[in-house]
């Protein structure tokens, strides 16, 4: 499967990282190249086969609906970029 | 090289009992081995204040007979597990200042046994590679180097610096994590055992997500023992981890020595590439000859998916990290590169924070999650990941532990194999099926290359058989007799 720069920006932007036309084309190059090497899977048949998420051979443990961890609101804003009144800061989002 | 500094983990143990040195004269010594070895950029961080209290501490239990297992073992942690207080990167930029306020649970349980620290060690950006050449903090170089070739060359990777640091004898001991290889495919770089535990057997809280159902983490050592000995310390159930075990954990230790007589030895026909280096195949004969004289038999195994399972893992790995490394966006902690509006601020910081090869790997997975393609590649994957775990399952029906070569070929020059992802890639296409399955695997130093590099050879286990690796491990350790040691040896001029 090749990618087309118009993908790629696509993809750039679901990421969210920022991709400058000029560098485009050549990350299409290179993930084109990733993907056609990948679909050599399509050889194996699958056909009934369970897709397998985890080899964890278990059922998510259950606990106790309570509260187990918490305050330490400073503790966890001492890495922000910026933070306010006790919330982390981002730019203004609604006008 | 101190004398102290020349001990395996069992070796310390025994002269601290015996009172024939301190733990802080045991850290002092490494102390001053982690400066020296500067040279390598295998340490992103030294904690040397921290080391010196942790190794009084060791001592005052230590002269009241209580002491712990790693009591005075002066350890090198991996830059992707949190420690509270002490810098932790993932060597990204992204992550530049990140100070945890808490402790992952695989580091707490070393301290809790004594371990004392050295210092973070550097890694591939995010573990995302074999070569420890993708770190936003520059290569680490091994302390190996070929015969009459002074070029510097790889530790391997992801878990480059700890690899390098156990080698070159700047710690006695470094902890790794392995998602597809980054513990084993260093470890065998480097002429040091290394050791991936099944999954779910360490906890992965606290350790810095890359691909949340691969990711384990292990120890690095100068011999099987200490692996036994460390993974005993770093083991256990934990809550906090979904899929940590609840099982409990033995006395790996135990195990090693244990005798290999009667056990059947599985060689998976698929493993013979084409075009491996004939050392390669060499090596791994050697391996086959030295268990049958220890009184093991071998079968020919098959793992007929194994040609799949690297396209695999670019498949899963990538989409799990694409999703895991989403949390890096400027709001609660690392770099933050500002914008005309949120979204603008994101694609700003992670368009600076993150390099070419994370970069690559967060597109590729964000590309097969998408709309139109996830069942084409993704849920494709997880079909063709569970034909590799029943493969394994179908083997060990045969075989009681299974023996490969760590990987295809020796260390190579630092910028070789860079301008192509896939060549870099393979690798580890011995080591990425064990992670797939799930499965427990060591590396251990089995012989040189033909120009003097370290090569090892791999067992693989059933889940949970850490203990059968270990033996079979030891059995290959004592018939290597791997003795040789790198050319650059912390503290010697």
């Amino acid at each position: 499967m090749a990618l087309d720069k118009a993908t790629v920006a696509r993809i750039a932007t679901l990421a969210r990282i920022k991709l400058p036309e000029a560098e485009r084309e050549a990350i299409a190059g290179e993930l084109s190249k990733i993907l056609s090497w990948i679909e050599q899977l399509n050889r194996v048949p699958t056909d009934g086969v369970e897709p397998m998420a985890s080899v964890a051979h278990m059922s998510l443990p259950m606990r106790e609906d309570k509260v187990t961890d918490g305050d330490c609101r400073d503790k966890i804003l001492q890495n922000a970029p910026q933070s306010a009144k006790g919330f982390f800061a981002v730019p203004k989002v609604v006008e | 090289m101190s004398a102290l500094t020349g001990l395996t983990i069992s070796q310390a143990r025994d002269g601290l009992k015996r009172k024939d040195f301190s733990a802080r004269e045991m850290a002092e010594a490494y102390i001053k081995a982690v400066e020296t070895a500067r040279p390598l950029n295998a340490f992103l961080v030294e904690t040397p204040e921290r080391a010196l209290a942790m190794a009084e501490k060791s001592d005052a239990r230590i002269s009241k007979g209580n002491a712990l297992p790693l009591d005075g073992v002066p350890v090198a942690v991996k830059d992707l597990f949190c420690t509270e207080g002490v810098e932790t990167t993932a060597a990204s930029k992204i992550l530049e200042g990140f100070v945890p306020p808490y402790e992952s649970a695989v580091t707490a349980n070393l301290w809790r046994a004594g371990a004392v620290l050295l210092g973070k060690t550097n890694l591939d950006e995010f573990a995302m590679g074999s070569s420890n050449t993708t770190s936003a903090y520059g290569h680490v170089e091994s302390p190996w180097r070929r015969r009459g070739d002074n070029r510097p060359l790889v530790p391997g990777g992801s878990s480059g610096g700890s690899a390098a640091a156990v080698a070159s004898r700047a710690a006695l001991a470094a902890i790794g994590t392995d998602t597809g290889g980054s513990i084993r495919q260093p470890a065998g770089f480097c002429g040091i055992v290394g050791m991936k535990p099944t999954y779910g057997r360490c906890s992965r809280w606290g350790i810095v997500a890359f691909a949340s159902s691969l990711d384990q983490a292990g120890p690095m050592t100068r011999d099987v023992r200490d692996a036994a000995i460390m993974l005993t310390a770093m083991a256990g159930h934990d809550p906090r981890d979904s899929t940590s075990a609840d099982l409990p954990v033995p006395d790996f230790e135990k195990a090693v020595g244990q005798s290999v007589k009667g056990l059947k030895i599985g060689i998976p026909k698929e493993y013979r590439l084409d075009g491996m280096p004939k050392e390669i195949e060499a090596l791994w004969q050697r391996g086959i000859d030295w268990l049958k004289d220890a009184g093991a038999s071998t079968v020919e195994i098959g793992l007929p998916h194994t040609p799949y399972a690297l396209a695999t893992y670019y498949i899963i790995a990538p989409a799990e990290a694409s999703s895991n490394l989403a949390r890096y966006d400027g709001v609660r902690f690392g770099l933050r590169v500002p914008g005309e509006s949120l979204d603008e601020m994101y694609e700003n910081t992670r368009a600076a924070g993150f390099g070419a090869e994370v970069r690559r790997r967060i597109l590729i997975g964000t590309y097969v999650l998408s709309a139109g393609y996830y069942d084409a590649y993704y849920l494709k994957a997880q079909k063709v990941r569970a034909l590799i775990a029943r493969d394994f399952d179908a083997a060990f029906k045969q075989c009681d532990a299974i023996l490969t070569p760590t990987a295809p070929s020796a260390a190579f020059a630092i910028g070789e194999k860079m301008d192509d992802p896939i060549a870099m890639y393979l690798n580890d296409v011995f080591t990425v099926p064990v992670n797939l399955a799930g499965l427990p695997g060591i590396s251990v130093p089995a012989g040189l290359s033909g120009d003097g590099l370290p090569l090892g050879l791999q067992v693989i286990g059933r889940a949970f058989d850490e203990e059968m690796v270990l033996r079979v491990g030891y059995a290959i350790e004592s018939a290597a007799k791997f003795e040789a040691k790198p050319g650059f040896i912390a503290g010697q001029a």
